[in-house]
């Protein structure tokens, strides 16, 4: 390949690459992410160089490797055009922009160009739903691409020699701001009262936390009844307990930033624009569980946050808010490192995400025993959301009866929505807890939406008829994502897309999930084609019911969501489909002998 | 045992130890309870969920939930059968089991719960997958058609056998179980490893003694699958 990236032998890669970072097995994935870096894409050869170097079997790195659909196990072209495929990013028009690139290079998706430049795939929500459609080229984002984006993108790449190619792993950013379209925007739409609109001083969170006792620091955070904002909503509070309280030789704290769920991209404007208020809470977090790091597990479609991350942590450290002695506290030292993922969505389970920071395939475990008890490295372990740890700031900053004002009783404090899709004004909205969908629409100029994806894929359909529900834990919950939907769009068209991304998503390793999430995506095809009788619907919700009753992690527990929750609210799009009987073959017996009867045909003539 | 306790599954009442699993302390006390993926010599992994009971009004794997003081599990209800059935065959479906023509045939753990569980014959859309067959090991020959990707040859080879012949590759409907060379006969596997023994189905299969044993005359052929276990129940 002409194009190929190549830093001498993979050997010698290798030994540089391990004389920086230390030989074991849970640095699979920086090693991995560093080899492919600089080679590339990661040989059988390269595999057993890292192999030999960790002391384990090859089939144990091939095994994480292959998990990991940043990972390439075969040569790839030197850019890597990844287009972010997704309800949203389709009705922007991504297939008009996947075309033009197609077209410019001159391969189809999933191809790389013969000269070894290119290679064009789709990829799942890349979090820029507010800015679709969007790619990630390497570590590099554009966004609000348009099909006419694609030639000059191309012929600038095309000028890049082999040297100032864009890194892929970590921090494309320097290297890619010369690029079209390479701008992401911060998404702010709205300042609500408690996180993003609050006049509090810089550091007061923190200080207000060293003058009590770690116990006190739980009290406080319990007090305010916060609760956890990937979307489960578990309290805070109590887990950190649990954690403090759990015998372990250390304490782990965990922030995830895997931010996977479509429409979700409320994390990337927290890191890029606020992160001081998340570094912030995840050491208020440490003294409070009593860990002395923090470790951030950033999605690999944010690499390009890398630097500016690094260099906000650094000012933290000159500022003495981080390190030895924070905030001169003696015996109080704590820091904070980033993990940069690569491509997976169930890394956002936080079961998953451990094993992935350990180098080893994203794959949960089974519970109990929960983090808390045993987490990261078999010890008590800490996984908080990156909001949560903007929350805990003003808790602890503001106070806990002045956070607990915001919001409902049972959901206190105010969420960060992610609005996307059809809508004139899509972006982060800080709204306080107990917001109808009503009110959400009307705000974001859509009022007359025909339906509403709450919680993104993982979440449900919401129809006009309840509309009048509240957003909170209690009622209707999200992480964040909530994606609008024209009058005229197909709901069922939605619900067989999000389909089709927990199939591609599901990492494997239970049956109900793995299967069974394929078996979903063509039950919801075959409908889609009018190909399906009252029979097979029937046989699609029983698949889907055992899905969700005995899939191991909340990845598989959900997938059903998008064809339950429609069934649910909208049968009548379900009917309108079905073909009548009780039974339609598979086979389609016309389409099956048309060769033999056209042979046949041929040879009467 | 001093500190042993109890619990209950479908009502009886089953003594356990520190540690054990519902799954060990029910086949212990001689109550069954379907499963695949889990082996008794093996570490669990709940891969299979075939085990799924209801516990203390949780869906849980029975192989990999301590079994605790007091625990209320619901393990035979029609829900839970009903789940198990449609789980057998999403295996059937995924990959390419051929019983009348598979040595395994009356031995196989996948055949012998369908006909325990009630399987008719699959329902669900076959996925009709290509899989590899590689037959060049002059001992063993291992057919992916029939892998259900239970790991158990996974766990063995590494900690019975401390060989590290397999692996998982890939992720999703695409994961397969990887071996460690290019072909079998390249590894370290011999027909008197674990790893092979311990394959429920027809995928890694020892040569020339497919049929020592004819077809109906075989294990699953005589007791239906759990028999033995269920032989150990007192009362």
């Amino acid at each position: 390949m002409t194009g190929q990236v190549t830093a001498g032998t993979a050997d010698g890669t290798l030994d540089e690459i391990f004389g920086r970072i230390a030989p074991e097995a849970r640095n699979l994935m920086a090693i991995a992410q560093a080899a492919q870096q600089r080679l590339g894409h990661l040989s059988d050869a390269t595999i057993e160089g890292i192999a030999a170097r960790l002391h384990v079997p090859p089939v144990d790195v091939r095994d994480m490797v292959s998990f990991y659909a940043f990972l390439n196990l075969s040569p790839k072209g030197r850019f890597h055009i990844r287009l972010s495929r997704s309800p949203v990013s389709l009705i922007k028009g991504a297939q008009a922009v996947a075309d033009a690139f197609a077209a410019a290079i001159g391969v189809a998706m999933g191809e790389t160009s013969a000269d070894g430049h290119f290679t064009l795939d789709w990829t799942s929500d890349i979090g820029m739903a507010d800015q679709e459609p969007a790619a990630l080229i390497n570590g590099t984002v554009v966004t609000r691409l348009e099909p006419a984006d694609a030639a000059p993108i191309v012929a600038a790449l095309r000028q890049r020699d082999g040297a100032n190619s864009l890194p892929l792993f970590p921090g494309g950013d320097a290297a890619g701001a010369a690029l079209p379209k390479a701008v992401v925007a911060s998404g702010l739409e709205l300042r609500g009262p408690v996180l993003l609109g609050a006049a509090a001083a810089d550091g007061q969170g923190l200080r207000a936390a060293l003058d009590l006792a770690p116990e006190e620091v739980i009290r406080e955070v319990t007090r305010s009844r916060l609760r956890g904002r990937g979307g489960a909503g578990f309290p805070t509070g109590m887990k950190w307990k649990l954690c403090r309280q759990a015998p372990g030789a250390a304490h782990h704290l965990l922030c995830n930033a895997d931010e996977g769920e479509p429409g979700t991209f409320k994390d990337r404007l927290l890191l890029a624009e606020f992160p001081d208020l998340v570094f912030e809470g995840m050491t208020i977090a440490g003294y409070a569980i009593g860990a002395t790091e923090g470790l951030i597990y950033l999605r690999g479609e944010y690499a390009y946050l890398w630097d500016r991350l690094q260099d906000a942590l650094e000012d933290r450290r000159r500022r003495g808010l981080l390190g030895r002695s924070v905030c001169g506290r003696e015996g109080f030292d704590f820091d904070i490192r980033i993990h940069l993922g690569a491509g997976a969505y169930v890394c956002g389970e936080e079961s998953a995400l451990i094993e992935s920071l350990e180098g080893r395939r994203g794959t949960p475990r089974d519970r109990p025993p929960f983090p808390t008890e045993r987490g990261h490295r078999s010890e008590p372990t800490a996984v908080d959301n990156v909001e949560t740890f903007a929350c805990v700031t003003r808790v602890l900053g503001l106070g806990a009866d002045w956070f607990a004002r915001h919001g409902t009783p049972e959901s206190t404090g105010t969420k960060l929505l992610c609005v996307s899709g059809d809508c004139p004004r899509p972006g982060v909205y800080e709204v306080p807890f107990g917001i109808t969908v009503n009110e959400v629409l009307d705000m974001v100029g859509a009022p007359e939406a025909g339906f509403v994806q709450m919680g993104g894929p993982s979440g449900q359909c919401v129809a006009p008829k309840d509309y009048g529900r509240r957003i909170a834990f209690e009622d209707l919950a999200t992480g964040g994502s909530v994606i609008v939907f024209g009058p005229g769009r197909d709901v069922l068209d939605v619900a067989r897309q999000f389909a089709d991304f927990f199939a591609h998503e599901s990492c494997g390793w239970c049956t109900p999930c793995r299967v069974g999430t394929t078996l979903l995506r063509q039950g919801m095809e075959r409908l889609l084609a009018g190909q399906a009788s009252v029979g097979e619907l029937r046989q699609l919700e029983e698949v889907a019911v055992t899905v969700a009753r005995t899939s191991r992690c909340g990845l598989g527990q959900t997938a059903p969501n998008p064809i339950l929750s429609t069934m649910r609210n909208f049968p009548e799009a379900y009917e309108a489909l079905l073909r009548p009987g009780d039974f339609v073959p598979r086979l389609d017996l016309e389409a099956a002998i048309a060769p033999a009867a056209a042979i046949r045909a041929e040879a009467r003539s | 045992m001093t500190d042993t306790f109890t619990f209950t599954i479908d009502g009886v009442q089953v003594e356990a130890e520190p540690g054990q699993t519902v799954i060990e302390a029910c086949d212990a006390a001689g109550v069954y309870i379907p499963r695949l993926c889990h082996h008794p010599e093996l570490p669990p992994v709940g891969q299979c969920r075939l085990c799924t009971c209801k516990i203390d009004g949780r869906m849980l794997g029975a192989c990999v939930t301590p079994a605790a003081r007091g625990m209320v599990v619901e393990s035979d209800t029609e829900a839970l059968n009903e789940d198990r059935r449609r789980l057998v065959e999403m295996y059937f479906v995924e990959g390419n089991h051929f019983c009348p023509t598979c040595e395994k045939s009356g031995d196989c753990e996948l055949q012998a719960l369908g006909y325990r569980l009630g399987m008719v014959g699959p329902q669900l859309s076959h996925l009709w997958p290509k899989r590899e067959i590689d037959a060049r090991h002059p001992d063993i020959y291992i057919d992916h058609n029939r892998c259900i990707l239970c790991s158990r040859c996974i766990r063995a080879s590494k900690l019975l056998d401390g060989k590290s012949v397999f692996g998982f590759e890939g992720r999703g409907i695409e994961m397969r179980l990887a071996v460690m060379a290019e072909t079998l006969d390249e590894t370290a596997l011999a027909a008197a490893d674990r790893a092979v023994s311990v394959c429920p189905v027809g995928c890694i299969v020892v040569k020339r003694r497919g049929y020592h044993v004819p077809y109906g005359k075989r294990h699953f052929d005589e007791t239906p699958i759990g028999a033995d276990i269920e032989a150990r129940r007192k009362g």
